[in-house]
């Protein structure tokens, strides 16, 4: 029997991350689940990372790599604005992330959704997986949950959203990838950013939709035996 | 080492006005068919155009490359291009030279151009193998894809019966290749320039009778 926990596993963000373009910016959606080996380390992760003021990334795969790529792309990010004068674009922050990525194939293990607004493209999102390939893509999808979100997005992505539907797609999708995938959970965080600015939102687990086969959260046992008479006990 | 996001065959041919060069639009992430619109036929200068099957990002790196290559050649300002011959032996050399360091780009290249009247196609491989043909394809287009050329191309094809060669092979390709996908390009360079098609898809005949009842003749098999 499995009793011994590894521990001191690397730790990696099992993870559901995705990014929705939608009419007028992007959306971006993420779990909350850090684990090592079995253990969760964390449960409530902030896997939405700001690199600048109009652009985030998601983070999947190795929390280490992933932390230490992001924070040199933050750093050039901030060293280029200054040099700039101006905003940086979401295409720069993707491709100073898929120069890391590329070059450092051979040790990283991160897999990466860039997404922003600037004012010469709107809202756009860049898909970075495993090796470096750089995909602009309308929406985008990546973490262990991801594998329950292809079918799911094939259906139910529509091409000029609203906000509210593109959020509500992000939510719905992170909390079916929960649903299914052990290496995913907690609460669900979204990033809306557009001309007008950064949101931040938060959907704790037991506010989120129930799916098949799972059942309304109770206090107690207690509670059920004394509402309702002969019903609960059940062989 | 090991690719990540891959795509599968490049198919080409010489035809009457030039190349025909056809890959479809799929990267693949192990079984997965991950990503669905990627372009793997990019035109290079004013007369060439590289066809890539293997790993994407390896792919958009040597666009760089050849980027660079292709802006100091512009930067000369002599009035020479460097043609379809001379970047397949500059890819050549990157591939052999990466292979021999044990660091490959996880590639096969398939190159074609027209310069000065002169078509050429020809293909490098990952480790450095490189050779023109009439017609060159990449990975399964090997097995699947070069047997019907060899037997149906000749010299002087038209435009169309090009076309409807390269659709034959991309068809049997669709329907015998796992990580093939059904949305497709198909490219054309001429002394005039490169053009490459919209995507679209090909039609597939599932309808043999054969087909509809397979086990009957023996319950259990297929």
């Amino acid at each position: 029997m499995d009793l011994e926990m590894n521990l001191n596993a690397p730790h990696s963000m099992g993870t559901t991350i995705i990014g929705v373009t939608y009419n007028g910016g992007v959306v971006l959606g993420a779990d909350s689940r850090t684990s090592t080996g079995m253990y969760v380390a964390n449960r409530a992760s902030d896997k939405i990372t700001q690199l600048t003021d109009n652009v985030y990334v998601c983070r999947s795969g190795s929390a280490a790599d992933s932390q230490i790529v992001s924070d040199y792309v933050r750093y050039f990010l901030h060293q280029h604005t200054i040099q700039l004068g101006q905003s940086a674009t979401s295409k720069v922050a993707a491709n100073l992330i898929r120069l890391l990525s590329y070059n450092n194939k051979n040790m990283l293990e991160t897999g990466l959704i860039v997404g922003g607004w600037d004012k010469y493209e709107g809202g756009k999102i860049y898909a970075i997986p495993l090796g470096g390939t750089l995909i602009e893509q309308p929406f985008a999808i990546g973490g262990s949950g991801s594998s329950y979100l292809y079918g799911f997005f094939d259906q139910a992505w529509k091409e000029g959203m609203t906000k509210d539907e593109a959020e509500q797609l992000v939510v719905k999708a992170v909390s079916l990838a929960i649903a299914r995938d052990g290496a995913s959970g907690g609460v669900v965080r979204t990033v809306i950013i557009n001309s007008e600015g950064v949101t931040r939102n938060f959907y704790p687990g037991d506010k989120l939709q129930l799916w098949h086969e799972e059942l309304e959260p109770q206090n107690s046992l207690l509670d059920l035996l004394n509402s309702s008479s002969p019903e609960p006990m059940n062989i | 080492m090991y690719p990540y996001v891959t795509g599968t065959s490049v198919v080409a041919l010489k035809y009457k006005d030039g190349i025909l060069m056809a890959a479809d639009m799929g990267g693949s992430y192990g079984s997965t068919l991950r990503y669905k619109s990627v372009e793997r036929m990019k035109p290079i200068g004013k007369h060439s155009l590289l066809g890539a099957s293997g790993e994407i990002s390896d792919f958009q790196e040597i666009l760089r490359y050849l980027d660079e290559l292709i802006l100091y050649d512009n930067m000369w300002d002599d009035g020479n291009s460097l043609g379809p011959k001379e970047v397949h032996n500059y890819l050549t050399r990157v591939m052999y030279n990466r292979r021999n360091k044990f660091n490959p780009l996880w590639n096969s290249l398939v190159l074609g151009g027209v310069k000065n009247g002169q078509k050429y196609l020809g293909t490098v491989s990952m480790i450095g193998v490189n050779f023109e043909d009439n017609h060159v394809a990449t990975g399964f287009g090997n097995h699947l894809a070069r047997p019907i050329l060899r037997q149906e191309w000749h010299e002087n094809l038209s435009f169309e019966n090009g076309v409807r060669l390269l659709e034959k092979c991309m068809r049997v390709l669709l329907y015998r290749d796992r990580s093939a996908v059904n949305k497709l390009q198909i490219a054309k360079i001429t002394e005039d320039g490169v053009t490459i098609s919209q995507p679209y898809s090909l039609k597939t005949y599932w309808e043999f009778s054969a087909f509809e009842n397979p086990a009957q003749g023996a319950i259990g098999s297929w």
